[in-house]
């Protein structure tokens, strides 16, 4: 954005805030991805507790019911009365815990091999930044199919094929912040003073690329949580009935015109928590990192 | 210039065997031919025998070299399902796959590109603000859920388009317009943002100062300058509609061959598995490649990184 007002900072305790977690009086904090952010927090650690039935549950007596049909069962049932909001509750959790497990385990490795990277160079940079190139280079869809293929469907078959196609972006850009890291001074002082090398990574660099490692990670989330669907959706992951919201689009396909609310609801689960995702991670970017808004 | 060329065709050889390596490992890991077609009764030695027959006994990497012969010489094995060789199979569906991600690809550079462009010369206005929801939902929204409501709306509620299958010209509008939208709503964005660094620039405020009339400035002075990202990203655009087509694909019924992919994994059908998986990493490696190219030649900073 190039718009140059001059912007007069007022000091109300609001700003204080705002100046305190970094956003400046131009970032506005982005409440409602926030707050959707926080509901799908409070289900996933909440579930068995929140939701009013069990989401597996049959009971072909209440099967069918459509929404606010039946107080009992605000959001309808399924083709077999099992309740859409105990499903809908329990697949955020379903969809959270993969999606979370598999970016953190991608974040992990990512920026262990990217800090390695970067410090050492020569013949380990080459290799590693050749192998995120080539791991860059692959449409995620093949290589979760490549790695069902081999592994058979499971959930901690798709936390694998999710980490395994987000560790590369994660080594990229750690990799160039370490390349500029360490060349400043307190690394040559570390160097200096004896430390080993591992230590000056976790104590010194590490600290220093944790700005890039919170951008990346809210900037993948949604998109993680998009493929974690798309493979539940195509039934790469989880067993069918199992309470996750790309099974249960999947499951309203067959009668979509009687049971509608089967594929809409939880489908626009997922796109609301996606593009609260994708806001909070562009807030991410511009009030933490600037210098990444165009990638 | 020559420097970097090589050096990305070799990339792209070594990202392709890596692929190729992966695929026969794959096959290799969830049991041999041999497991498949012999019951409990069987002996040692018959199997021993079997494995002989199918050449499984000798080292790895004797058998890696033979698959990238075969490879090469474009036989992909048998699919034991339909007992055809798995390049006719697959190249019975390749049209279709094209003839989809061509349309989609298409759409989205006539829809998502002018929006963009559009979007920046009038920004914040009624066009500008429909091209961000434009693209904030195209990026969010799971393109198989998209397919379903639309196909329950246009197909079911209005009746208006067929919502399977492959035919004339109304069997493309659905799944091109839904395999397409996220790759339109890159275009908006990326259009948008990089017509409005360019209208930021000193030449351009330049041609302002000559006088020259604002229409000019824009659609002659900025806009050429403002393709020059769009046709990097929409050749990866490109490449990248394989991986949103397969759940397109399936949805709609398309016989394509993301939808042969699935079903070769889902019926452990591994000749249909191989073929498919390699001519899908093959197209997106190449695209990735040409794209790169030909990006060297329209802008020459990057040969030098």
């Amino acid at each position: 954005m190039a718009s140059t007002a001059p912007v007069v900072v007022k000091r109300s305790p609001l700003n204080r805030l705002r100046v305190i977690i970094g956003a400046g009086p131009r970032g506005r904090i982005p409440w409602i991805p926030l707050f959707i952010m926080s509901v799908l927090l409070i289900c996933t650690l909440f579930a068995p507790w929140l939701a009013p039935h069990d989401p597996i549950k049959i009971s072909m007596s209440n099967a069918r019911l459509a929404p606010f049909e039946d107080f009992n069962y605000v959001l309808g049932t399924d083709i077999m009365g099992r309740d859409m909001l105990s499903r809908l509750i329990h697949g955020a959790r379903t969809g959270v815990f993969i999606s979370l497990v598999a970016l953190g385990a991608g974040a992990f490795v990512g920026t262990t091999l990217g800090l390695i990277s970067g410090f050492r160079g020569g013949w380990i940079d080459n290799l590693i930044m050749r192998t995120a190139d080539a791991a860059l280079g692959f449409p995620t869809i093949l290589v979760a199919m490549i790695i069902v293929t081999i592994l058979g469907a499971g959930i901690e078959n798709i936390i694998l094929a999710v980490a395994l196609t987000v560790w590369a972006r994660f080594s990229r850009m750690i990799r160039g912040d370490v390349l500029s890291i360490k060349e400043l001074d307190f690394v040559t002082f570390a160097k200096i003073a004896g430390l080993s090398t591992p230590m000056i990574l976790v104590r010194h660099v590490f600290p220093n690329t944790i700005n890039t490692l919170l951008v990346i990670t809210s900037l993948q989330v949604g998109q993680v949580i998009l493929l974690e669907a798309s493979l539940s959706f195509l039934g790469l992951g989880l067993s069918p009935g199992h309470p996750a919201w790309g099974i249960m689009v999947s499951e309203g396909r067959t009668v979509l015109l009687q049971v509608w609310w089967l594929s809409l609801l939880p489908g626009l689960a997922i796109t609301v928590v996606v593009l609260a995702f994708n806001f909070f991670g562009d807030w991410m970017r511009d009030t933490l990192d600037p210098k990444l808004r165009r990638t | 210039m020559q420097r970097y060329v090589i050096t990305r065709v070799i990339q792209s050889a070594v990202t392709l065997l890596i692929l190729s390596l992966a695929v026969f490992l794959s096959v290799h890991l969830t049991g041999n031919t041999a497991d498949y077609l012999l019951g409990p009764e069987t002996t040692e030695a018959d199997y021993e025998q079997l494995k002989k027959n199918f050449g499984l006994d000798r080292p790895l990497i004797v058998q890696y070299a033979d698959f990238l012969t075969d490879i090469l010489r474009g036989d992909f094995g048998t699919s034991f399902l339909k007992g055809r060789p798995a390049r006719d199979i697959l190249m019975s569906r390749l049209p279709a796959t094209l003839q989809l991600a061509g349309a989609a690809f298409l759409l989205s550079v006539i829809v998502g590109v002018p929006l963009g462009i559009f979007s920046a010369v009038n920004r914040d206005g009624i066009l500008d603000n429909f091209g961000k929801m434009f693209a904030v939902m195209g990026i969010a929204t799971p393109n198989f859920w998209i397919a379903i409501m639309l196909i329950m709306l246009f197909g079911g509620i209005l009746g208006w388009l067929p919502t399977f299958g492959r035919g004339g010209p109304e069997h493309f509008i659905l799944p091109a317009f839904v395999l397409g939208w996220s790759a339109m709503a890159g275009m908006v964005r990326l259009g948008r943002s990089s017509m409005l660094e360019v209208m930021d620039s000193e030449y351009v405020k330049f041609a302002r100062v000559k006088g020259l009339a604002e229409r000019m400035v824009v659609w002659k002075h900025a806009l050429k300058n403002a393709v020059i990202p769009l046709l990097t990203f929409s050749g990866l655009t490109l490449a990248g509609l394989l991986n949103g087509s397969v759940a397109v694909e399936v949805v709609f019924a398309w016989p394509g061959i993301g939808q042969l992919m699935l079903q070769g994994i889902q019926t452990r059908d591994f000749a249909i598995v191989q073929a498919t998986v390699l001519a899908a990493g093959f197209f997106y490696i190449v695209t990735a490649l040409l794209v790169d190219i030909l990006y060297g030649y329209v802008n020459p900073r990057i040969r030098y990184d």
